[in-house]
This record gives structure tokens, C-alpha cells and sequence, in this order.
């Protein structure tokens, strides 16, 4: 049976004028694999700035006009263009977007959360549903008529989060859905992303927030200067030395839990001609410098590090 | 150095008021603590100590004197998001220095790459950003910082690096921190005394 979502060897650039005519490439995503399967939540977990988001707006076509995209997208097993983006999108496929700058500043949150409708019947019946869902999150009708400047920062995540769940889509895509809640919001979240799953549904999860992941996800995958480089069972991640990847082990380690140890080292901000981590890196090898590592399986893992090829157990 | 907020009470309008006789003081050598719910006013209790709102009833004082808004401001406020906080149309560069030119040791200590300057900020990430926005309130005439959630948004790693250069610069030059935060795991790892917003807010 083919996955729900699939995603093959991505990369995403952009194009910028720099000076004059003089045009600049710069690439964001290099190599992006993953897949999410019907009743499966995958978390992509990574540093900030490591071009997660854009998985998300590639998912979803909304990609600005000067990004270049290659590699391959399917849904439900058709190959994922432009035109069944746009037809999908909203409807089978919903996206909780990062920001909440994404909200229109002129317009009530209610409506938004509506979106658009063809007549009053329409309306009417979403209206009702909107109310339920934001009721649900405690937000009460003397919210449908504020803007976006009057809402905290909680209060504006939790219209997002509406906003996608009124469509009630095959797929969510849920791009940073909780920084900034409080815990009970953190946790209805979370059950909420849940109830999808047991509903068959496939939610791609993107974060920064290890817990987040660590509470819903079947699998994470480690995404680190626009390379997947370890996509690991959500129980592996109890303990930094089931991990692989030094990186992976630094995240687990950083975390208050573990002990907030201090790892150094920032990603790279330009494209790299070995592995992205090599700078940063306690095992790396001197093929590293030059050399991608690919993405390979290493007992069950999927992983980008040329320490766990065959016939080298990474000691 | 004492920084005292006393019966701070507030209200957007005229039908929820947000705050209601808040009062915390700090000290230089601490780092306090400060969690609570989403929308129940931690942000607005930041902008009023910091000086950016000021029709409020009650008083913030710096060794009981009141602060002077005409000169530069000894409470500085680090926000949630970097990226609204800095001129979308100046470098880098200019947007560092806006404040004060920090010395090399001390972006070397906050890990900024010289290559960043250069850039615009909608160039950089996140938590590249983030550490422009500490570093720039980090003038000598600084005595106090109020972290809202500046590492929310961050990823782990570089969430223990930014809080660690922050501390030990704020340590070393007797500057007080009041971190807001609704992550009590953090707030446990780098506060000295934690304050819950409930206890605090009379409402």
C-alpha cells in the first residue's frame, strides 16, 4: 500500500539578486527523505533555522516565485504537482502554520478560522463548528470578534490550530504547533494530534521541542542543515546512547532533563562539501570533510554518518 | 543593585483587566523565574518594568528611585521573537550596533559569525537572530535583563548555549535576570528562585 506522504531526495534553493544583476543561489534544503504512513504521526525534529518550515510551504505550494524545488513528492501515492496541491490543500491536506504572523491583522479571528464559504448555509455550518473547536480550547465567544494585535501569544496558536482542524484533513502538516502555550495547551495539543492518528489520519509533525516529538511521534527524524541525517523510533530516544548521530546525542543531552550540557558549534551557513556535521563533530573521519554520507539503514535506523557503514559498528 | 516592582495593577481596556497589585523584586547578583499561563499578562508585567508601557498604577523602582525615561534604560526587555524586534531594511551590522559596538570577545562568547553582520535579518534564523537581540542589550549601562521566552523558539542545543553565555555574562558583571518562561524544567536548570504568576497576580 503506498505511503500518504512521501518525500524523496528534496531540495529546495532560492535564487537571489545580490548586487546588480548578479544572482546568488542559495541552497536551504539539500537532501530531504521521509515518509508518513495512515495513522502515523513522523516528527522532523531540528535546530532552528534548518529550513523545516520549508518541507511544510513545499507540501503545500505555497513555496515563494524565486525557490527552485527538485526531488520528488506523492500523496496517496500520486506524484504531488502543483495543480493537486492547490486542489488538496485546505481540504485533505491542512497545515498549522509556524507563525503567528500568519494571521490577517484585518480580519476577525472567527472568520478566519471559517475561511472562505460559498453561501450563508455554508457559513452557518462551519460557524457552529468553529465555535465548538474554539470552545474546546477555551477560548470564548468574546474571542470570535477580536483581532490578531488583541490575542496573546497562546491565545493566537490556538486560532491556528482551529483554523486547521475545522477543514478535518487526511493529513495534517503541523509546523511548530506549540511553542509559547502553557502546559495544559501543550497537552491538549498533543491529544488532539493524537486523536488524529487513531483516526487514521497521517500528521507530519515539525518541531524544535524534543517532548512534543518525544509524546506523539512513532518516528523522528533528525534534520540538521537541510539534511535528514537519523530518522529513529520515538523509544530510542529515551536514552542518548541508543541514538547514532552525535548530533542527535548533543539534542538529547542539551535537554534540562539530561542535564543542559553545552555543546558548541553552530550548523554551517553556507553549503558544506563533506558531511554538514563534520565542523561539530567528537567522531568524525577525514573523508568527512569531502564527503556526503548518504542516508542509509544501520539495524532498523536510518542513518547519514559514514562511522555506521557496513562492517563498521561506529566504535 | 534592587529592582522593585510594587502594586502594579493594569488593564488593555476597560473590560479584563490584566494585572491587578503585582509586585517582585530582584536582585543584580539573581536570576528569577517567572512562569505561568499563556495570556495571563507575563508579557505586559515585562513591557511595564521595562519602561515600554507606562500607563500603569503602581511604581518600578531601581533602588527605590524611580527610573528615568529620558536616559538610557537599565531594564532592557529581550522578546519572544528576534525577528520583529529589528529593522527589516538594516544590516546586521547596523542593527548590532544600534545600541552600542559589543566587543569581539563578547560576540565571539555569543557565537556570532562574522559572517552574519552582513546579512539582512531576514537572512538568519531564528536563533542566529536571538543572539543579536541579547548581545545588543548587553550595554555596560544595562543592570537588569527581562528574558520573555527568548529561547521558546530555539532548538535544545542552541538553547543551552544562548542561556549559558547570557549567565555567565550577567553573572560576571552583576547583572540581575527575570526569566519568563512557561517551561518549568528550564526555569529549575537556570534560576536561583522561581515565582508562579498566579501567586503574584491579584486578579
Amino acid at each position: 500500500m503506498a505511503n500518504l506522504l512521501e518525500v524523496n531526495h528534496l531540495s529546495i534553493s532560492f535564487t537571489q539578486y545580490v548586487q546588480g544583476l548578479n544572482r546568488n543561489e542559495s541552497k536551504v534544503i539539500s537532501d530531504l527523505t521521509i515518509d508518513v504512513d495512515e495513522s502515523e504521526i513522523v516528527a522532523i525534529l531540528g535546530s532552528s533555522g534548518s529550513g523545516k518550515s520549508l518541507l511544510a510551504h513545499s507540501i503545500l505550494g505555497i513555496l515563494p516565485y524565486n525557490s527552485n524545488v527538485t526531488g520528488e513528492l506523492k500523496y496517496k501515492g500520486q506524484v504531488l504537482n502543483q495543480e493537486l496541491k492547490e486542489k488538496l490543500r485546505g481540504k485533505e491536506i491542512c497545515l498549522i502554520p509556524q507563525s503567528v504572523n500568519f494571521l490577517d491583522p484585518l480580519m476577525k479571528v472567527s472568520e478566519q478560522a471559517i475561511g472562505e464559504c460559498k453561501d450563508e448555509k455554508e457559513h452557518a455550518q462551519k460557524k457552529s463548528r468553529q465555535r465548538e473547536i474554539f470552545g474546546k480550547y477555551r477560548l470564548d465567544e468574546s474571542v470570535d470578534d477580536l483581532y490578531p494585535f488583541e490575542l496573546s501569544g497562546g491565545m493566537a496558536r490556538k486560532v491556528l490550530l482551529s483554523t486547521a482542524l475545522i477543514g478535518n484533513p487526511d493529513l495534517l502538516i503541523a509546523d511548530e504547533p506549540t511553542p509559547g502555550l502553557d502546559a495544559k495547551s501543550v497537552e491538549e495539543t498533543i491529544q488532539d494530534i493524537r486523536n488524529l492518528k487513531e483516526h487514521g489520519k497521517g500528521v507530519l509533525l515539525i518541531t524544535h521541542e524534543i517532548d512534543v516529538a518525544l509524546k506523539t511521534a512513532d518516528r523522528i527524524a533528525i534534520f540538521y542543515s537541510g539534511y535528514v541525517i537519523e530518522i529513529n523510533k520515538v523509544e530510542n530516544f529515551k536514552n542518548a546512547n541508543n541514538l547514532l548521530h552525535p548530533y542527535t546525542k548533543a539534542l538529547i543531552n542539551s535537554l534540562p532533563r539530561y542535564g543542559f550540557n553545552l555543546t558548541e558549534g553552530v550548523q554551517p551557513l553556507g553549503e558544506v562539501s563533506g558531511c554538514p556535521y563534520y565542523e561539530n563533530c567528537p567522531i568524525r573521519l577525514d573523508k568527512c570533510e569531502n564527503n556526503i554520507p548518504q542516508l542509509e539503514e544501520h539495524d532498523g535506523v536510518m542513518i547519514r554518518c559514514f562511522n555506521f557503514k557496513e562492517g563498521n559498528d561506529g566504535s | 543593585m534592587d529592582l522593585k516592582a510594587e502594586n502594579i495593577s493594569f488593564s488593555y481596556n476597560k473590560k479584563r483587566q490584566i494585572l491587578k497589585d503585582v509586585s517582585l523584586s530582584l536582585n543584580s547578583n539573581q536570576i528569577v523565574g517567572l512562569i505561568g499561563d499563556s495570556g495571563s499578562g507575563k508579557s505586559t508585567l515585562c513591557k511595564i518594568i521595562s519602561g515600554y508601557i507606562s500607563n500603569y498604577s503602581g511604581k518600578v523602582t531601581l533602588d527605590d528611585k524611580e527610573i528615568p525615561d529620558k536616559d538610557y534604560y537599565p531594564v532592557q526587555l529581550i522578546f519572544q521573537h528576534p525577528e520583529k524586534t529589528m529593522n527589516p531594511k538594516w544590516k546586521m551590522d547596523k542593527v548590532l550596533n544600534e545600541a552600542w559596538a559589543p566587543t569581539q570577545e563578547l560576540k565571539d562568547t555569543f557565537g556570532l559569525k562574522d559572517s552574519w553582520l552582513t546579512r539582512w535579518p531576514n537572512e538568519l534564523s531564528g536563533g542566529e537572530l536571538q543572539r543579536f537581540s541579547i548581545l545588543r542589550a548587553l550595554n555596560p549601562k544595562t543592570k537588569f535583563i527581562i528574558a520573555d521566552e527568548i529561547s521558546t523558539m530555539l532548538d535544545a542545543v542552541t538553547q543551552v548555549q544562548i542561556w549559558d553565555a547570557l549567565i555567565k555574562h550577567c553573572r560576571t558583571n552583576n547583572i540581575g535576570i527575570l526569566a519568563v518562561s512557561h517551561d518549568p524544567e528550564l526555569l529549575e536548570v537556570i534560576c536561583d528562585d522561581i515565582l508562579y504568576f498566579k501567586d503574584i497576580n491579584h486578579i
